[in-house]
Order: structure tokens, then sequence, then C-alpha cells
């Protein structure tokens, strides 16, 4: 079995704790130099970063919430002149704004190595040729895991997103081994192979590294007999880096976090106190080797626990579970984060109004469905049914050109939705209509 | 196999080191780098104890070292090559190497170990040898250089801190320096904390880094990665001095 970076994965406990103390000092030494965000929040707690002598003190400063990054957009986080970043993603934000991230040179060398060190755990060689069906654009995870492939030396077939067919010719005919994409995504896959009389186990196809919404074991089990693979999950926050935080080695028992390069904390999302270890909270992250945008203490708002026993397969790195859900309300189709305040504001920006709403993703096929429901206010009311239609059409549209989500929208009366628990219902099994 | 922690270190008034922490691995070559008045000096007579710190600690193999004089740290094994070389003028060449030998000199088989200890010195500096009854204030700069740190090598240190060896030689001699350092480092084993005005020589031969700015670390990487740091690159590196932060 082999390891990507035996130095930094294996590494004692103890010489990884005075690694984390020395970058989390000079992290805190240059955020605080070089960011105004920080500066002014250390600054009314009376913080100064010479003050700060074991990990134990990073309780004691304030956390980094999306809503942070929201407010400083685009560049205001950013602790490098924008002339020496490299590249720029995006992330979807609480609103309809995106919030913008950037890599220098070497945050791109960095993220190119953890991915590699997840890609590598799960067993991906030099001589595999891997399949990236994560869309190519804005968002990290496709270009995450190609830079993870190179640096390994495999072949990299750039999908992209989209085109069943497309993908699997592809696979057939190039001999793909390994398929990277949402594990909702392997199993369309799968369903259109079965759909078209297509054996899977003819595929050349070995292993899958599915990651960008959470999935359960069932559903891992699914796949790998559907496919005839070995199915490994990775994690990674787009705020943070992308993909490459954590991920399965082929023991498949939990997501080995590179603290090295990321310090872990779980916390209580309401007090926001610290959690012993093995407790479920919300993880929480501070980076210690990123240059363009460094974050102390960011709330990922994805609920999970951290084992510190080490693992079978000689990693000494922390496993965190498999995320367990969220903090708030954030919900994840087809890959794509979705935040009902931004369906929320598109509303508001079409009608002028803020009526009654509520979100219905459905699980229970292989790629999630979402239904938004919207209750009729008098003035949709007083509108012709053509207006009506149009109306909609406008806000399907919009809804998929901002957030990047196909829906079906339907007007239904106030009343049934005045008594909804919350924005969003989730239905994960019952018959399909 | 050395552990930093937290040091803070003072001249008088003057607060030199905030807070450091660092750790060199055993066959390590590591860099610290920064503008003059960083503290990357004081750190290295920090640790040989010639400026003790004020706070924090230092464990060589675990063991505290941060209240010890510096004739006890060399007993441990760590020596320093000093800054401008400070060899005795006036001594002989093999003089200057038999003040190196203190620690064994006068215990039982000392004498033989010395001997053999000036073979290995002249062996990695040839010219050494040649020069071996000259007073050394005769020598050249860069033997001057090389005779500082055999000197330090004589007490057989498991690590050696290096402050600005390259300081006023010609680049020919650096290299020769540079690559000596680099073979102690690879063939003997020999641990290594290197200042180095030259930063791009020293990351050039370094494992890592610590960027110093202000007796403050603002980074620790490999030296690969910091090469490529645009801010390192600007002020260490002597691409351009600009202010980057100019935004």
């Amino acid at each position: 079995m082999k390891i990507w970076d035996p130095l930094h994965e294996c590494m004692p406990r103890e010489d990884l704790e005075q690694l984390q103390l020395e970058r989390l000092q000079a992290t805190l030494n240059r955020v605080y130099k070089n960011v105004v965000h920080y500066r002014k929040l250390f600054n009314e707690i009376s913080f100064v970063p010479e003050d700060f002598q074991s990990l134990g003190d990073l309780k004691k400063l304030p956390f980094t919430s999306p809503t942070d990054l929201q407010e400083n957009y685009p560049y205001g986080m950013f602790a490098v002149p924008l002339r020496e970043v490299v590249r720029l993603h995006s992330a979807p934000g609480r609103s309809i704004k995106p919030i913008v991230l950037g890599y220098t040179k070497n945050d791109i060398r960095t993220w190119a190595n953890l991915v590699a060190r997840f890609m590598v755990a799960a067993g991906v060689e030099r001589d595999d040729l891997v399949q990236i069906a994560f869309l190519y654009g804005l968002q990290t995870g496709a270009f995450g895991i190609h830079y993870g492939a190179e640096a390994i030396g495999a072949s990299v077939i750039p999908m992209s997103t989209g085109n069943t067919e497309k993908q699997v010719t592809i696979m057939q005919d190039y001999r793909s081994t390994v398929l990277v994409c949402t594990p909702s995504y392997a199993l369309r896959i799968a369903d259109f192979m079965e759909e078209h009389n297509l054996n899977p186990h003819g595929l050349a196809l070995r292993l899958g590294l599915f990651g960008g919404e959470p999935w359960t074991e069932e559903r891992r089990k699914e796949i790998e007999e559907r496919l005839g693979i070995v199915a490994t999950d990775n994690y990674g926050v787009s705020e943070i880096i992308g993909p490459g935080i954590a991920g399965e080695c082929v023991y498949k028992s939990g997501l080995h976090l590179f603290e090295d390069a990321f310090y872990p904390e779980i916390i209580d999302p309401h007090s926001g106190e610290v959690l012993p270890p093995g407790h479920v909270g919300e993880l929480v992250i501070t980076t210690l080797v990123k240059e363009a945008i460094p974050l102390i203490r960011y709330r990922t708002g994805d609920l999970t626990r951290l084992d510190y026993s080490p693992c079978s397969c000689g990693r000494t790195l922390v496993r965190m579970e498999k995320p367990r859900g969220r903090t708030d309300d954030m919900i994840i189709v087809k890959g794509v984060n979705v935040f009902p305040s931004q369906i929320e504001q598109i509303i508001f920006h079409l009608t002028g109004e803020q009526p009654l709403f509520q979100i219905l993703v459905d699980h229970r096929s292989s790629l999630d469905q979402v239904e938004i429901k919207i209750g009729v206010t008098e003035k949709i009311f007083a509108l012709e049914l053509l207006e009506q239609t149009r109306l909609l059409e406008s806000l399907r549209r919009r809804i998929r050109s901002v957030i990047g989500i196909n829906t079906t929208i339907r007007l239904v009366e106030p009343a049934t939705l005045t008594n909804v628990e919350s924005k969003v219902k989730h239905i994960w099994s019952g018959p399909v209509d | 196999m050395l552990t930093v922690k937290n040091v803070n270190t003072f001249y008088g008034q003057l607060h030199a080191l905030k807070n450091v922490s660092l750790h060199l691995k055993k066959g390590e070559i590591v860099t610290l780098i920064g503008a003059n008045g960083a503290g990357k000096s004081t750190l290295i007579n920090t640790i040989s104890g010639l400026t003790p710190p004020r706070t924090g600690s230092i464990l060589l193999d675990g063991f505290a070292i941060e209240k010890l004089p510096p004739h006890r740290i060399v007993e441990l094994g760590i020596s320093q090559v000093p800054e401008g070389r400070q060899i005795f003028n006036t001594l002989s060449v093999k003089e200057n190497l038999e003040l190196g030998a203190f620690l064994y000199l006068r215990k039982k088989g000392g004498r033989r170990l010395y001997e053999e200890m000036v073979e290995k010195i002249f062996h990695l500096f040839p010219v050494l040898r040649e020069r071996c009854h000259q007073p050394a204030g005769t020598l050249s700069g860069g033997e001057q250089q090389m005779l500082a740190i055999g000197r330090a090598l004589m007490a057989r240190p498991q690590i050696l801190l290096l402050d600005e060896p390259s300081m006023g030689l010609a680049p020919l001699i650096v290299k020769e320096i540079f690559s000596v350092i680099h073979a102690l480092a690879r063939q003997g084993g020999t641990t290594i904390l290197l200042v180095e005005q030259n930063a791009k020589a020293a990351l050039r031969i370094a494992d890592r880094g610590y960027v110093l700015e202000t007796g403050k670390v603002i980074m620790e990487g490999e030296a690969l990665e910091l090469m490529e740091n645009k801010e390192v690159k600007r002020a260490y590196l002597g691409r351009d001095r600009k202010d980057i932060w100019e935004r």
C-alpha cells in the first residue's frame, strides 16, 4: 500500500503538534499583518499573535464564518496582493453573489499534493486512467482532482459533467480505470448502462473516488456492486481549498484529515465551545499552509466527529467520520451547494415580494429532483395566467443561471406552507410517483 | 532532534525574538532567511546559549538546554560557526583547530581522537593542510571561513549552527563552502541550521526554511516552496526590493 507523503502522513503526534504550532504561529503573524479583517478582530479582543503559546490557545480566537467571506467580497480576505494570485475560483455564498477564492502558485502545488495523498490512499497509481466527471469551471472540484492525478502521473481524462452517453462511451473505449464524480452521478451511470443493456463489469473501471455531497454506506455498497469497483469518499470545502482536506484509505474507516495543512476542531455549533475528541459537532478548520487566503477557525457547517486512534494503513493522521449533516439549511443538489436564502433573494428580485416558499428535495432516484413550492400572493394571483407562467419560467431560468440547478416550480395555496417546519424538505424513501 | 518553542529573547529592552518556534530533524539542512535585524543571528545565539532566552524552551532530544551555559551546550553536541569567523589570527591553523577540541583533548585517548579529527578536517578542506603551520591571520577570507567551520567541527557536533558563512567571500569560494555544508549533512548526517544573507544560495542546499521578520516567524516551508513565494523572492532573493504591500 502506497503513501504519497509518508513524512507528513505518518508523523509521530508529538512532531506533528510542533509543526502545527510553528505553522499556526506563522499564519497568525501573516494574517495579522496582511488581512485587515483579522487585524481588526484580533485588536478587538486584544490578541497579538506573539501571545500564541500552544495549540490550545486557538480556542480563544474568533471564528471565521461564511458571512465574513461574503462581507469581504471580493478580495478583502486575501493575504497577498492580487498579482501573486495565479488562479481564482468561486464558491456559492449565502446570497446571489458567490465567494471569491484565490490561489498562489504555491497554493496550487500544495493543493495538487494534498489531492494526490487521498488519491494514492484510495489506490490510484501512475498507470491509471482517471476520468474526471466534475464540472470544469469556477467550481474547485475538477481542477483539484486534475492536479492531484497529474502529480501522481496518472492519465487524466477531463470529461467535465453531463452527457452520460459520451461518458460511458469514453469509459468503454479509453478503458478508464478510475471514475471521479459525485456518488449520485456514479449511480446515474450505472442506471444508463442498465437501460442500454451494457455490462458495467465489462469496463476496465476499478476505482471510484466520490465526493461533493454526503452519501451513505448503503449507497457505497450499491455503487460498488453495480459498477464492480471499490468506492472511497473524500472531503473538501471550496472556501478552504476544494477537495484535498481529507480522504479515505482502502480500509474505508474514516477520512484521514491532512492535519499538517489543516488544523481541525470540533465545536458545539450553538455555544461555540470546543468538544473533546470523539464527540459529534461542527468541524472547524484553520489553514496552516495556505498563502492567498489563510482562514482562522473557519466554520464548515459540517457535522462530524474525529477519531485519533491509529489506522491499519500506517497513517497517523486523525480520521473524520463521513459528515452526518449540516448545521445550517444548506442543501447539496448534484454536488452543487444551495442555500435557501439564495432562492429567497431570487424570488424577491423577480416578484418584489417575499412569499412563503418551500424547497422539496427528492432523493429517491439516482439524481436528486428539486421542486420549489411558492405560496401564491395577491399580486401573483392577480396576474393573468400567461403572465404567471412567464414569471415561473423566468424564476426557473434565473435559479438555473445563478445557482446552477434545474428545478420545477409550482404555485400553491399559502395556507399549505404556513405550518411547515423548515424551508427545506427532503424525501428519502417512499414510492416514486 | 532540536525543538524550539515560544522563545523570547531580549537585548536589554529590545525584544529581539518574539515567540519563535522551530524544529530541526536529524540530518536536515534548515535555513533562516530574513532582512538585517530580523533576528536570524539572535536565534542562533539563543540556541547556542550566547544570548539565552527570557522565556520559552529549547529541547535537544527532549532534554531542556535553554538555561545551560554555552560550553555545556557544545558538550551536548551543538557547535556554532560565528559570524565574521572569529578565528585567532596569531595562532597557526592547527592551533586554531586544537581549540575546537577542548572538550576531549585532555581526556584519555583524546590526543588520538584529536589527530583523527584534524585528518578529517584536512580531508574536507585540503587547503588547510597546506597552510597547517601558517598563522591563521595570513589566510584568505575563504580559507579563514573554512578554518572557522573546521574548528566548530572539531567538537564533533550533531548540530552545526552557521552564521553567514558566505559573508564577504568570492562567489566561487561560496560555492565550495556550500558544497561542503551540503556534504556534511548528506554524507555525515550532521544537522545544520544556516543563517544566510544569500538566501538564494542557502535555499538551494536547504531542505526547509523559516522566514523571520522583526523577530517573528512569518513562514515555514520546504525550500522549494519558499523559493517560489513571491514575498520571499522580492524581499530576500534580491529580485527587487520594492515594498510589496503597496495595496
